[in-house]
């Protein structure tokens, strides 16, 4: 059949859905295609490539440049090929003398307007333009070129990634419409009309000026050179690519990396990979410099204490150096003296190896990850209720999802391309439903056609969850079929008999949340009401004292309704990092090896024991929490960290440092001197995404390939660095490449048997449960049952916080995501990124300012039980009274002085949403941020004399 | 005893100094101690002859005009008031004015006659007698009287309006809408301005009709901003209309809703064209759709609805009171009906003559024009706004027909018809047509956007004697690709008059040359 789809060609309008198939001939070739099909796209199915200008096929049609016009039998003149959808028994004809002469003419008319720069145009060898020109056979321009024209229009240089040159405009509108349709911003539109019609950013503003967010939508859209990556013009263009995957949020985003050599010139967003469907946002499109960045660690650095500068040595040396070091510790302080942290950064291959390294070779359990401060509790709650620790959906699924329910996220900022997708929904009629403290952008999607915001105070999210649910089920609003037949029913009985206690009620509950009882109920009904209720959630949701309680309450909530199982519903926790999923799935934590399957479970461990040669520890080992008291305690003394930044990342800033300091031994492994490596004695340099092979796992359990596009600059892949590792203390590690890992992974996890990377190639990705049940993954989970047979809604008591607003700290601090910048910043702020958000900032509601003084941009003291920091003043009506907000994307930010060990009660993941603190003007950083001046400035110092030592010893 | 002084409110009159005869009038009626009542009527459509007061009498109107406030005094002394002809201003019974008595005023009977915003006035003139017809009937029974008419879209498309009206009432949908287009922007027309100002509540009338007949609840006048005054009597007829129950959720009692209400364009021809008309509607930058899908398929905001012109609805309460069949007896061959000429440019009598289709356009000229305004003799003519061609001499005995229009490569239009003597310079008016398209294109489709202004320049070449027979051959290709490659009439009928003016008047083509040779001499 004809509809093979190649990820590379641009079919012109987008695929149509239909079991209506219509039949048509073109050029006398009979195609069949879906009803609503455009004559353009049916003819680029048979390879009858007409030509266009103006369509696209990630865009709806528009028919303005008409190049595309074609003859149909017994009908009028040159209808768009674009717009006119096939009809059956239509007879095309899309090439003749007349239609040639058209285009020709037409080309002649844009060509008239156009600089003649063809040689030393940027887009030379990857224009539209310049492509369609030759295919129509343009010839000469009899206008001549002394007419009107915009050949001096002046550029825009604004945005740092891409430039606007618009005097090689050709105005078919594709970036204004990919704006709209792909992104969701609306940030560009024509102005004037006529011959004067020029595409302008907002009010006539600059690109940067304007609310334009830097997705790199346009630039991709543009025919011409008009709207062109800056790396283009500087550099020319690509000579190869490589299909790769974004190693920035949970989204997973694929990107064909274009390369000259082993340089990367651009990342295009790669039409072929399902989770984005060939959109980018500004990190994963534009921020990939700090790969190569002058701060990169190339060599592998030893030191004996934290107080004396690095020494650049070999890799053997500073292998040799740690082994002895660690096997020193351990033959002192016992075999759980030491432990290790794998990376949600780093790909599934490298996780599983560390983890492997820290259970097979350190011989204990002290293996952990940064899921810990982030979604743990997604893993404990969902499979409590669900019995699987992941999402249920595809990202895709949204399509199908007349209500979403986002609590806790911020998708626009910190899954942005996922965020253009629920916005692309919501425009089309979805309602939404926001349970968040402060105003989200998401609110503020243009076309909105419905939304109720539930602005909750922070450390409220299981009271109000469980409102709604009293809500739902006493107005018998629930889904009685799913329960009777999904759900196992003594839970049932029992959370019900629980959830419709009075003090459930949104009315009881009202004072607790801040959140108006009537409005709990609206959404309530909303959500129950809704044929395909979706819930979206975060960080929100989780990093709270009860993170757990609150995941189970949602999955409660789509129990409950029956939204589980089908397009369009489910659970969807939105991962943070690039492979939180996958870190998790490759066994990180330390009470369960790779799939979930737990360590005192003899039959899993027995499994592992044979293949890995080893016995291995039956008791759960740390958590990082547990690492960091044990390390003050002085039992645990020795700690491998691959790509994490636990002295930024973790909260109570203080009490981390401390216990490193009190550490005998630090081995970090990563791609800068980050706040964690300051405090270690080894450094072994890691490599970034483009410097390696392996897989990441997104929020939708999609396993996507990670394709090295360039050398390691240190000369090893993060995972060969584990492999010396282990085998210099003693335990035998033996891969080639990753598909190895991946084979070994996919012979121990039962949800991994059917992936390797020979399936992987041929299928583009694969979302686990991938194995002789599900041969192909399985994109929606719990069609039919769930692992654990019926879902079981547990029962949600809310428990205040011990944060709360006091006399002492009457405000109360939540943190969160920026745009532009990533988790600890260690990439992006070594990017043109740092344009948008240079420092973090605290904002708070107009009246908090005003009760205190406080003026915008003032120095801002903020203190809680844990520290204190300062930050400027941002004044926001997003803020509701009484809260304030700010981000952690800075170090010297400090904003983890602040937070505190408060702790989610089932996975200690910390409570950085809700800290009570006070805020008052002051004049000078904190004491803790003058220490951190001071200390980073000694430890680059360090460094600085370890690459001279280094580059003397050369010169000798 | 009071006497009745009827003196029009519409634009034109009110641009020729009605608002100070009113004055004058009342001023002289003070002082003379006279009892009188001013009702302020539309005009009747002979501008030539606006202010035209009009005096009720027993037997009847008697009118005056053109009448200035200076000729009020002397009206007063000669009891014009009364009815009295002596002042050499008076005109008799105004519907034995030939002008007027040799029209069929089908769809302008009131024009003129009526208080325009009183639904008593309009009542006691057959007014609402379709609608009430209409609230008899199913919607397909009024979709089948329209479409038996054989009324076509008076907005220049000529399109059959009940087939339009079959689709959309054929559609289901939780809403359908009537948008009526009086973005009235052709040069040289006023009709819908005429219906607006003089009877709003016919068209009132023809949207409800319109409404019940497709299952539409709301509509909408797209009304262009250059009409404050229709804006204002639009305005008065549909508070009064709503006032009456004539519009709103029960019409008549019948349990049947229609809501009304204007919007305002923003000044843009394009807007004219019902796709870019919706667009604006929606509150968008007016750009031209592509279709399919029809706007009786997926209109205004993506429901259902009818896009009818002024006069196209303005027709309908006529045809629902009298009957399908009294509108199509008039007309011929498959144009049937009445069209509402506007007679504009170098003639003595300019107005609006209501025409069964038919005569030829040299007898609408010759019986209805009163001669040339300059006294020059006449040598074009065009008939259908600006995208409409030039017609010279030989083909004014062309019927007023769309047909036969168009087999001659010319449009009937919206009936604005102007005339130019002989000083005119055609090559310069083609260059206006190109000039008219650079000012009003939306900038959407590549042949509109920038082969309007390399139109331009080419006819710039060809009258400066630049490359004459290259640029010739080079206009024709540039007006062949418009025409096959434009979105939307705009760009695809401009090139009719730029055609038309260098065909059938090429010789001025050596004119402009040796005028401009001359020009360069000079400097």
């Amino acid at each position: 059949m004809l509809q093979h789809f190649d990820p590379n060609k641009d079919y012109g309008t987008p695929a149509r859905i239909s079991e209506n198939l219509i039949t048509l001939e073109i050029d006398g070739v009979t195609v069949t295609v879906p009803e609503g099909t455009s004559v353009l796209r049916a003819a680029a199915l048979v390879d009858i490539n007409i030509p266009k200008l103006c369509a696209s096929d990630n865009l709806d049609a528009f028919g303005s440049c008409r190049l595309c016009a074609v003859q149909i039998e017994g009908r009028r003149g040159y209808p768009a090929s674009c717009t006119t959808p096939v009809d059956v028994g239509m007879k095309v004809v899309t090439q003749n003398e007349k239609i040639a002469k058209l285009r020709r003419n037409i080309m002649e008319l844009y060509i008239s307007d156009h600089p003649l720069d063809c040689l030393t145009c940027p887009s030379n060898g990857d224009c539209e333009l310049q492509d369609m020109a030759g295919a129509v056979g343009l010839r000469e321009v009899r206008y001549g070129f002394d007419g009107h024209n915009h050949l001096d229009a002046e550029k825009d240089l604004s945005n740092p990634y891409f430039s606007f040159d618009p005097s090689k405009c050709i105005v078919c509108s594709r970036c204004v419409r990919a704006c709209e349709e792909v992104q969701g911003t609306f940030a560009l539109t024509v102005d004037g009309r006529g011959f004067d019609s020029k595409i302008a950013a907002g009010q006539d503003d600059s690109f940067l000026d304007s609310d334009c967010v830097s997705c790199g939508a346009c630039v991709q859209a543009c025919p011409t050179s008009t709207l062109m990556e800056n790396n283009v013009i500087e550099m020319g263009q690509p000579e190869h690519s490589v299909v790769t995957t974004c190693a920035y949020c949970g989204v997973g985003c694929s990107f064909k990396a274009d390369m000259k050599g082993d340089q990367v010139i651009r990342m295009v967003p790669y039409k072929g990979g399902e989770a984005n469907q060939g959109h980018s946002c500004v990190k994963g499109r534009f921020a990939f410099g700090y790969a190569t960045h002058k701060d990169r660690i190339k060599t592998p650095m030893i030191r004996d204490s934290i107080n004396e500068a690095w020494r650049e040595v070999s890799w053997e040396e500073a292998i040799g150096f740690a082994a002895k070091r660690l096997k020193e510790v351990q033959a002192t302080y016992g075999r759980e003296s030491i432990g290790g942290i794998t990376s949600s950064r780093c790909t599934n291959e490298e996780t599983y190896l560390v983890q492997k390294l820290i259970r097979a070779g350190f011989g204990n359990n002290n293996t952990d990850t940064c899921a810990r401060v982030c979604h743990s509790p997604t893993g404990y709650g969902l499979k409590t209720t669900l019995g699987e620790s992941a999402g249920t959906q595809t990202f895709d699924s949204i399509k199908y999802t007349d209500t979403m329910l986002v609590i806790g996220a911020n998708p626009t900022d910190a899954h942005p391309v996922f965020g253009s997708m629920m916005r692309r929904r919501l425009r089309e009629g979805a309602q939404l439903i926001v349970a968040d403290p402060r105003k989200i952008d998401l609110l503020k999607t243009p076309h909105l056609k419905g939304a109720i915001h539930l602005p909750l105070r922070p450390g409220t999210n299981v009271a109000l969850v469980n409102s709604l649910a009293h809500t739902i089920m006493s107005e018998g609003l629930e889904d009685k079929a799913f329960i009777a037949s999904r759900c196992d029913d003594k839970a049932f009985i029992k959370w019900q008999a629980f959830i419709t206690e009075e003090r459930n009620s949104p009315e009881a509950m009202q004072s607790i949340t801040g959140v108006d009882a009537e409005d709990v109920r609206k959404a309530a009904r909303v959500y129950a009401n809704a044929g395909n209720g979706a819930i979206f959630y975060g960080l929100g949701v989780t990093e709270h004292s009860q993170g757990s309680t609150m995941v189970m309450g949602i999955a409660n909530l789509a129990l409950a309704t029956g939204n589980i199982g089908r397009e369009g519903v489910g659970v969807n926790p939105l991962r943070g990092q690039n492979n939180v999923q996958g870190s998790c799935d490759m066994g990180s934590f330390p009470h369960e090896l790779p799939g979930y399957q737990h360590v005192a479970d003899d039959e899993a461990r027995g499994r592992f024991e044979a293949a890995w040669g080893v016995k291995l520890d039956d008791e759960p080992g740390l958590r990082i929490p547990n690492m960091f008291d044990a390390a003050l305690a002085g039992s645990f003394k020795a700690l491998y960290v691959q790509g994490e930044d636990i002295a930024q990342s973790d909260p109570n800033t203080q009490h981390v440092e401390a216990a490193l300091k009190a550490l005998d031994c630090v081995i970090v492994q990563d791609i800068f001197l980050n706040e964690t490596a300051k405090f270690a004695h080894v450094l072994l340099p890691g490599s970034t995404f483009l410097e390696k092979n392996g897989t990441f796992t997104n929020a939708e359990r999609r396993i996507n390939r990670v394709r090295k596009v360039m050398p390691p600059l240190a000369g090893k892949e993060d995972w060969e660095v584990t492999v010396a590792l282990s085998n210099a203390l003693g335990y035998e590690m033996n891969y080639n490449h990753p598909s190895e890992i991946m084979d070994e992974i996919a012979s121990l996890t039962p949800s991994f048997t059917g992936v390797n990377y020979e399936r992987l190639e041929e299928l583009g990705s694969i979302q686990w449960p991938c194995n002789e049940q599900h041969p192909d993954g399985m994109p929606i989970m719990h069609v039919e049952d769930f692992p654990i047979g019926k879902g079981n809604l547990a029962i949600t008591e809310y428990v205040a916080t011990d944060e709360r607003a006091t006399r002492r700290f009457p405000l109360l601090l939540t943190t969160g995501r920026i745009l532009s910048q990533y988790n600890v910043g260690a990439q992006t702020r070594r990017t043109e990124n740092q344009t948008w958000h240079n420092e973090d900032v605290l904002e708070l509601h107009p009246h908090d300012a005003e009760e205190r003084g406080v003026n915008e941009g003032d120095w801002l003291g903020i203190s809680s039980r844990a520290g204190q920091t300062v930050l400027r003043a941002v004044i926001s009506e997003r803020m509701q009274p009484g809260v304030v907000y700010t981000t952690f994307h800075h170090p010297g930010s400090g904003a983890n002085v602040i937070t505190t060990d408060s702790s989610d009660w089932a996975t200690n993941c910390p409570e950085y949403k809700v800290t009570a603190v006070q805020v008052e003007k002051v004049t000078q950083p904190s004491e803790w941020q003058k220490n951190f001046e001071d200390f980073n400035k000694k430890q680059q110092d360090y460094l600085k004399k370890g690459r001279r030592s280094r580059s003397e010893e050369v010169s000798q | 005893m009071s006497h009745k002084i009827f003196i029009p409110r519409d634009t034109t009159t009110l641009a020729l100094g009605g608002e100070k005869v009113v004055e004058a009038i009342l001023k002289e009626a003070q002082t003379r101690r006279l009892d009188i009542e001013i009702v302020r009527n539309g005009s009747r459509g002979m501008f030539w002859l606006e202010p035209l007061v009009e005096v009720e009498t027993a037997n009847g109107r008697v009118a005056f005009g053109p009448v200035e406030a200076r000729d009020v005094t002397a009206l007063f002394d000669a009891e014009f008031f009364k009815g009295s002809t002596s002042h050499p201003l008076a005109l008799g019974d105004p519907e034995e004015i030939p002008y007027l008595k040799k029209q069929q005023r089908l769809t302008f009977a009131r024009a003129g006659v009526t208080d325009p915003v009183s639904i008593e006035d309009y009542k006691a003139h057959d007014g609402f007698k379709g609608l009430e017809q209409s609230l008899k009937l199913t919607g397909q029974a009024i979709v089948d009287e329209v479409k038996a008419s054989g009324l076509r879209g008076r907005g220049g498309a000529a399109f059959p309006t009940g087939i339009k009206w079959q689709t959309v009432h054929d559609c289901s949908a939780d809403q359908k809408y009537i948008v009526c287009n009086a973005d009235e922007g052709d040069s040289g027309t006023f009709a819908d301005r005429l219906v607006m100002e003089a009877d709003p509540l016919m068209l009132v009338e023809g949207m409800i009709i319109s409404g019940l007949a497709v299952g539409a609840t709301q509509g909408y006048i797209y009304l262009r901003s250059e009409y404050p005054v229709a804006h204002q009597i639009m305005n008065e007829a549909i508070v009064n209309a709503y006032a009456s129950g004539y519009l709103g959720d029960n019409i008549q009692g019948s349990g049947k809703a229609f809501d009304l209400e204007v919007r305002l364009g923003a000044a843009a021809y394009i807007c004219g064209e019902e796709t870019s008309l919706l667009e604006s509607l929606e509150g968008k930058r007016g750009l031209v759709r592509f279709k399919p899908p029809l706007p009786a398929i997926e209109g205004l905001f993506g429901k259902p609805t009818v896009v009818n012109n002024v006069l196209s609805l303005a027709a309908v309460p006529f045809i629902m009171d009298k009957g399908s069949k009294a509108y199509a007896d008039c007309g011929m061959g498959r144009s049937r009906g009445t069209l509402p000429f506007q007679l504009a440019g170098n003639l003595k009598q300019g107005g609006l003559v209501e025409l069964a289709f038919g005569p030829t356009l040299r007898e609408l000229i010759d019986d209805f024009g009163g001669g040339s305004e300059s006294g020059l003799s006449m040598r074009a003519i065009q008939v259908g706004g600006p995208l409409g061609a030039y017609l010279p001499d030989s083909q004014w005995d062309t019927p007023l027909d769309y047909e036969a229009f168009s087999a001659i490569g010319a449009v009937l239009g919206h009936g604005g018809i102007v005339v130019f003597d002989e000083s005119v310079d055609m090559t310069e008016q083609a260059r206006f047509s190109m000039e008219f398209c650079v000012a009003e294109s939306c900038g959407k489709c590549t042949p509109c956007r920038i082969g309007s202004t390399r139109g331009v320049e080419v006819i710039d070449k060809i009258r400066s004697g630049n490359n004459v027979e290259a640029n010739l051959a080079l206009l024709d290709d540039l007006c062949e690709t418009m025409i096959d490659g434009s979105l939307c009439a705009m760009g695809s009928m401009t090139p009719i008059p730029v055609k038309s003016a260098f065909q059938y008047f090429s010789e001025d083509i050596a004119l402009a040359n040796a005028s401009s040779s001359a020009q360069a001499e000079a400097k």
